[in-house]
């Protein structure tokens, strides 16, 4: 199964949720929606990943771009990651700017 | 923005859609649309590119490259619409097999791009692999992009680097290292605070380039281990990370976690080296395996002789042809891909004189690889390190073609230390020079003290811990019948070989490997640390542990505790080196006082205060550095004396007067037991008698005039 994912955008916060596995076949699709949100004025991106099952290099980009492109100033939460998508995220050095956590509070 | 023309696919064959591409860059390169995919050869009369899904044993296509998909020598074209992240490619080459002329074409062969940033086939450390793969080595096409956040290569002067070598798996895959991620970047990433706490600045790795750890393996007859390609000299390609290394490489991420793994060491001040090994590759000679090169343009990448044989002056089957023009530009071309995408700070050439012979394989006056190299604008500022000899009896030890940009690893300094530190007679001369930064070999050249890495082991040959406990290698778990590796160690075991319960033999042999670090410390020079001498890791007398991937390399961390002591006095030795600039000058003494200080830069004593003995028969020297000569007379410091007694008794020094209104201060005396062994630096002990300090046997002071 590729990823499904949604965008939502409210009170200043950009809201992804992902599922299944974030590849080359999701990737590019997914960073055409966060490319929509360039130029918003944003406080947080907060991915909802509990059911996230993988992350591949295409997928950690577009965590990446997130992070350059849509919210250069701000925050970014990773909420509920398992633990083999959280092993890959500090392998690959992106938790160091991630907020990772269980859960998220508005 | 305006779409390129040049974008859209021109061609279509069967399913795909293809355009003429661009012959550079060479490799696999992703375009919009697509991947560029460009290969050269200059003999090879069809080519044809052979796609397969990651990790299938088939390939799903084969597409030939068209008439005017070729440019001059090279086959190049954009195939659009790839799924790359899940792709693994290769070339079939066809052309003549003529063996006699150089050529060894074979069509039915699938061909690793020589270009290749990722390689699949051994993505997971020791996995078996599939024997009946028609393709065991595969290209991949790699992210070349990365967060970075701001790093850069940290360009810290060369005199003030203390290297540290370690191999990626050894360093942490033994249980006792307890990261979570062992042997892999990842595992060295949650080391980094104990690397920080040493206080080494720069770690240079053994070969991270593909290799594939199952070449020549074998179960050992002695143990009935396997034996592996353990070390990883001998390269499948140049371009790409060992996969398994990496912990995220089953997930094809080796590049973005080796990236990391250099981020976060520059982020704490380290930098990184990579040992290279562009001398031969895994192909071997005429019987070895069809990988890449021999069947591209076998004339072309190999040094050949007249008959058409493989050249061996590497020991291992075959020659890289480093000063053919198309090898040459690959060599140049990776240096500067790993200099410039993974912001590596510099290289260590394994068995470098082989870059300086021609086709031939004769010695070259001014090699133009090598020339190259020092002057190209992308590596300007790494640092380049030469193993200044080769397995075809090249020699070059102090006149290795530099052009004032290489430095060496100093063979001499090796030798010569261990020698003296074992209490051989006849060294004191050498030692000198060694500790002056090996002038003999560099000074007249107008070479600088940083010419010269400075070490006393490395991978090659005994631990420092086996070095003051074997008198010979032990090496039949390589199941060679102990004929591998060097017989001339220039070891001691200390009166006992092996392990020993003895408590005066393991006090010489801590003494013994203090004095060895102490030297290494205080010698100008770049001093470079083998990993885990700090702990007294030992391989059991094994002195070329290059197939063993077991509990004989694996570095054991217990040992922290159990030799706190030895690890204490490396980290405050270390921490001694980088207070005191005076040791790390970069030009070489000139023996003179030039900053009317009263002494001379560097001055020479012996049992007698400026009187060096420095005939056949002495083991003693001492010296004292004038601080305010440090870095030229540039910056002040402390003057520091420094007594070898490297007699199996003891001996009075008689000091040279401290500078006027200073008193001497004992920082180290290897002789004592801790904590009287070294006290670190700014705690350094009033010495009682200033007129004459007591050496005793086998051990080094050094004093602090303060």
């Amino acid at each position: 199964m590729t990823a499904e994912y949604g965008v939502e955008l409210r009170n200043r916060t950009a809201r992804i949720t992902i599922k299944g596995k974030l590849d080359t076949t999701s990737a590019p699709g997914l960073s055409e929606e966060l490319k929509k949100l360039q130029g918003q004025e944003i406080d947080r991106v907060v991915f909802f990943v509990n059911e996230l099952e993988y992350i591949s290099s295409a997928g950690l980009r577009v965590i990446i771009f997130a992070k350059q492109k849509v919210g250069v100033k701000a925050d970014i939460y990773f909420i509920g990651a398992q633990q083999a998508v959280l092993d890959i995220l500090k392998m690959t050095g992106l938790t160091n700017f991630l907020i990772c956590q269980d859960s998220y509070e508005e | 923005m305006m779409t390129r023309v040049d974008s859209y696919p021109t061609h279509i064959y069967k399913e795909f859609k293809l355009r003429p591409g661009r012959p550079l860059p060479f490799g696999a390169t992703i375009v919009p649309g697509g991947v560029n995919f460009s290969i050269y050869s200059s003999h090879a009369i069809d080519c044809e590119l052979v796609l397969f899904r990651k990790h299938e044993p088939k390939a799903f296509a084969r597409i030939p490259f068209m008439r005017d998909f070729k440019i001059g020598n090279v086959y190049t074209m954009v195939v659009f619409d790839l799924d790359y992240e899940n792709l693994e490619y290769g070339y079939t080459m066809d052309g003549p097999f003529d063996p006699g002329r150089g050529h060894r074409f074979d069509g039915t062969r699938i061909l690793m791009d020589p270009y290749a940033k990722a390689t699949g086939g051994r993505d997971e450390w020791g996995k078996e692999p599939d024997w009946n793969n028609v393709y065991q080595h595969r290209a991949r096409i790699a992210f070349d992009d990365f967060d970075w956040e701001g790093d850069h290569p940290l360009e810290i002067p060369f005199e003030d680097l203390i290297v540290y070598e370690l191999h990626v798996r050894s360093f942490t895959c033994h249980e006792s290292s307890q990261v979570k991620h062992k042997g892999t970047f990842a595992g060295i990433v949650e080391k980094i605070h104990y690397l920080k706490e040493l206080g080494v600045n720069c770690i240079e790795l053994m070969p991270i380039h593909a290799f594939d750890e199952f070449e020549n393996s074998r179960l050992s007859p002695a143990t009935g281990k396997r034996l592996m390609n353990y070390w990883g000299y001998s390269n499948l390609g140049f371009f790409a990370p060992k996969a398994g290394y990496a912990a995220t490489g089953k997930f094809g991420m080796e590049i973005d976690e080796l990236k990391n793994l250099v981020r976060e060491l520059h982020r704490n001040g380290i930098e990184v080296l990579l040992d290279v090994v562009f001398n031969h590759t895994a192909e071997g000679n005429e019987q070895g395996p069809y990988i890449s090169y021999r069947g591209i343009d076998n004339q072309t990448y190999y040094m050949l002789t007249p008959e058409g044989y493989y050249f061996n002056f590497s020991g291992c089957g075959n020659t890289l042809n480093c000063n053919n023009p198309i090898v040459r530009n690959m060599i140049l071309d990776c240096l500067r891909y790993w200099a410039s995408e993974y912001h590596i700070d510099g290289f260590r050439f394994d068995l470098a004189s082989i870059l300086g012979r021609d086709q031939n394989g004769a010695p070259m006056n001014n090699p133009p690889l090598l020339e190259s190299l020092a002057f190209d604008p992308v590596l300007g500022k790494c640092k380049l390190i030469a193993e200044a000899w080769d397995a075809g009896g090249l020699y070059q030890v102090g006149s290795f073609p530099n052009w004032g940009r290489w430095a060496e690893w100093n063979g001499r300094f090796r030798d010569d230390v261990r020698r003296f530190v074992k209490g051989d007679a006849g060294l004191a001369k050498a030692i000198i020079q060694r500790v002056e930064g090996s002038p003999d070999l560099y000074h007249s050249q107008g070479r600088s003290t940083s010419s010269s890495i400075n070490f006393i082991t490395c991978h090659d040959g005994f631990t420092l811990m086996d070095l003051v406990s074997y008198n010979d290698k032990h090496n039949e778990a390589n199941g060679e019948d102990n004929r591998d590796g060097s017989n001339d160690n220039c070891s001691w075991n200390c009166g006992c070989e092996g392990a020993t319960d003895d408590p005066g033999i393991a006090f010489l042999r801590r003494k013994q490997m203090k004095n060895a670090v102490t030297i290494l410390m205080v010698s100008q020079g770049i001093p470079m640390l083998l990993s885990g001498d700090e702990l007294g890791n030992t391989q059991f007398g094994n002195n070329n542990a290059y197939c063993q991937d077991n509990e004989i390399s694996w570095l054991d961390w217990t040992l922290l505790e159990a030799n706190q002591e030895l690890y204490n006095y490396f980290k405050n030795m270390i921490a001694f080196r980088h207070a005191h600039p005076v040791l790390r000058g970069k030009e070489h003494f000139r023996n003179v006082d030039y900053v009317a200080s009263g002494y001379p830069d560097i001055s020479w004593h012996g049992t007698r205060a400026w009187q060096a003995d420095v005939s056949e028969h002495s083991r003693c020297v001492a010296y004292l550095l004038c601080g305010k000569h440090a870095k030229s007379g540039t910056c002040e410091d402390s003057t520091i004396y420094v007594a070898m007694n490297m007699h199996w008794e003891m001996h009075g020094f008689e000091l040279p007067a401290p500078p006027p209104g200073e008193n001497w201060h004992v920082f180290a005396n290897t002789d004592l037991a801790p904590p009287c062994d070294i006290w670190g630096v700014g705690h350094e002990q009033p010495l009682v008698n200033e007129q004459q300090v007591l050496a005793g046997p086998r051990s080094v002071l050094v004093l602090v005039a303060k």
